[in-house]
């Protein structure tokens, strides 16, 4: 993708180290994510890309290294704070509040202070980005696909007023028809000038949609590079495009 | 026949207090699960402040729900912070387990506390129409005991309106439901943990006062409504404030039913057996998600 915006970086993660109780899930990662670019983040299950979100968005405090958000350290900051700070994730799985309506999880997107003063515009965008949902507003989330339930998700999250988003597998468990709507969507955003990490199972989508991309391993990352880099690399092909994308 | 009506009705009238005493209680649990053993005794505390607001300064006992609410906010979040929130820093495995602990010894200091300060007699508050009894359909109904009721019904009532309408009411509600997920929409989760814990003692307050305007109240009634209020958390389920209202007011009719058909000893017994067959049966509760 042409116009890689160059700057310094928005997000930065550098040498982190994170754990899961006794049990090391990510060590010595630096990464980083330049204002409105988008970086696609890949590797297998089990990987620590999860993990590396969660501390990010301050879920998971890391033992190590340091994560800075527009110059800020922000590693061991509250999650909450970091939200109003602009760094949003959207979590795999969604993680929607079931039992409320779609208007009530958008509405709770706005709820800290710097989001709550833009909330109004915030909406319209959400809808403007999924029409669908603006037809469902006093529907429960339960009631909804699972498309829809990611597009709520991706909304309660651009309801924080981001300036980088950070996606959890927004593709998984959804029909493909939808899965090309979410791609849309994060591309759309990403043009309005929100940056992006995505990690995403869906290697080849990621990799065209993304300017940059890294890839990690058993918590460590083994490969970096440009999204269409990436895509050619021999060791990317092999692994998580299939043996037949070697051939080509 | 007509004794059993009356029973029931009775049943009733004393099921919107067990109603009103498990609101708070499933609030604290739903929402910082964390179990919160001296419920009763806060309830305990609510009736001891209605008596003294009665007996030394000559409040309307049913006015005294508008000093008692207000303390016992206040308690509340004094409790949050003196203890309670050394206990939602634990994970969610060990809460419990620590809430307990913290509770029952929070239970023993309030019961030795009344003791000190009140002794240990049974208390009640005069009311100017204390006596007063409406007659329905051969039904005699005590005035100060359906007024109970209908305060209860519209406490429980105005909860719900706070956790529906209000922004911090649906910040409680998304912690309750998943509070990772509450955190990432940028919602401060200790401070709904406290805002929970600090409306679940002023709920508790609030019955206090109506227990002790019904009944009466002695240090030593904490445990027996701890008990009522969990009972009807586990027959109701978490999440619905009304159906906890109605899960009251099932338990209070129970307990009339069983002590006309095999005598009162057994009043106690009903609550019990609700206890484990909702949980073998139901576990989630009559109206829980």
């Amino acid at each position: 993708m042409a116009g890689r915006p160059v700057a310094t970086p928005l997000l930065a993660l550098h040498g982190v180290e994170a754990a899961h109780g006794d049990v090391r899930a990510v060590s010595d990662v630096s990464l980083s994510v330049a204002a409105g670019e988008m970086v696609a983040l890949l590797g297998p299950n089990g990987a620590g890309k999860s993990t590396l979100l969660a501390c990010a968005a301050g879920l998971l405090r890391p033992r190590a290294g340091t994560i800075r958000f527009d110059g800020e350290d922000i590693a061991g900051v509250s999650a909450h704070r970091i939200v109003d700070l602009g760094l949003a994730l959207v979590p795999e799985g969604r993680r929607l509040f079931g039992g409320m309506t779609v208007d009530e999880n958008l509405e709770l997107g706005a709820f800290a202070p710097r989001a709550r003063a833009g909330a109004a515009a915030a909406l319209e965008r959400v809808f403007a980005l999924f029409p669908v949902l603006a037809e469902r507003r006093r529907q429960p989330v339960g009631t909804l696909s699972g498309g829809q339930q990611q597009m709520v998700a991706v909304g309660r999250a651009l309801m924080t007023n981001p300036r980088l988003l950070m996606l959890d597998e927004p593709s998984l468990g959804i029909a493909p028809r939808l899965v090309t709507a979410i791609f849309e969507a994060v591309v759309a955003i990403n043009r309005a000038g929100v940056g992006i990490l995505l990690v995403e199972q869906n290697v080849h989508a990621a990799l065209s949609l993304a300017h940059r991309g890294y890839v990690l391993e058993n918590g460590r990352i083994v490969g970096e590079g440009s999204g269409a880099g990436l895509l050619g690399d021999p060791h990317v092909r092999r692994a998580y495009l299939g043996p037949l994308a070697v051939r080509e | 026949m007509m004794i059993l009506a009356q029973q029931l009705l009775l049943g009733v009238l004393i099921g919107g207090l067990y109603g009103l005493a498990a609101a708070g209680l499933s609030l604290v649990f739903g929402v910082m699960r964390v179990l919160d053993v001296a419920h009763g005794e806060l309830i305990m505390l609510g009736g001891y402040g209605t008596f003294w607001l009665v007996t030394l300064l000559g409040v309307d006992p049913f006015l005294a729900l508008g000093l008692v609410i207000p303390g016992a906010l206040a308690l509340g979040v004094a409790l949050y912070w003196g203890l309670f929130a050394f206990v939602v820093r634990a994970d969610e495995a060990t809460r419990v387990k620590n809430s307990l602990l913290i509770g029952f010894g929070l239970a023993l200091a309030l019961h030795a506390l009344a003791v000190r300060l009140w002794t240990a007699d049974e208390r009640s508050v005069p009311t100017p129409y204390g006596g007063a009894v409406f007659t329905v359909a051969g039904l005699s109904i005590p005035a100060v005991r359906l007024l109970s009721l209908v305060l209860a019904f519209a406490l429980i009532l105005s909860l719900q309106l706070l956790l529906t309408r209000w922004r911090w009411g649906k910040a409680i509600r998304a912690t309750a439901e998943d509070w990772q997920a509450a955190l990432l929409t940028g919602i401060d989760v200790r401070r709904a943990y406290l805002l929970a814990f600090a409306l679940g003692t002023a709920l508790a307050g609030a019955a206090g006062t109506l227990v002790t305007i019904g009944y009466a109240v002695s240090p030593s009634i904490g445990l027996e409504w701890t008990l009522k209020a969990l009972i009807v958390v586990v027959l109701a389920g978490l999440g619905s404030m009304p159906g906890t209202f109605v899960g009251g007011l099932v338990l209070g009719v129970a307990e009339a039913a069983s002590a006309a058909a095999f005598g009162g000893p057994y009043r106690e017994v009903v609550g019990l057996v609700i206890f484990v067959v909702v949980l073998v049966v139901r576990p989630r509760g009559l109206f829980g998600r």
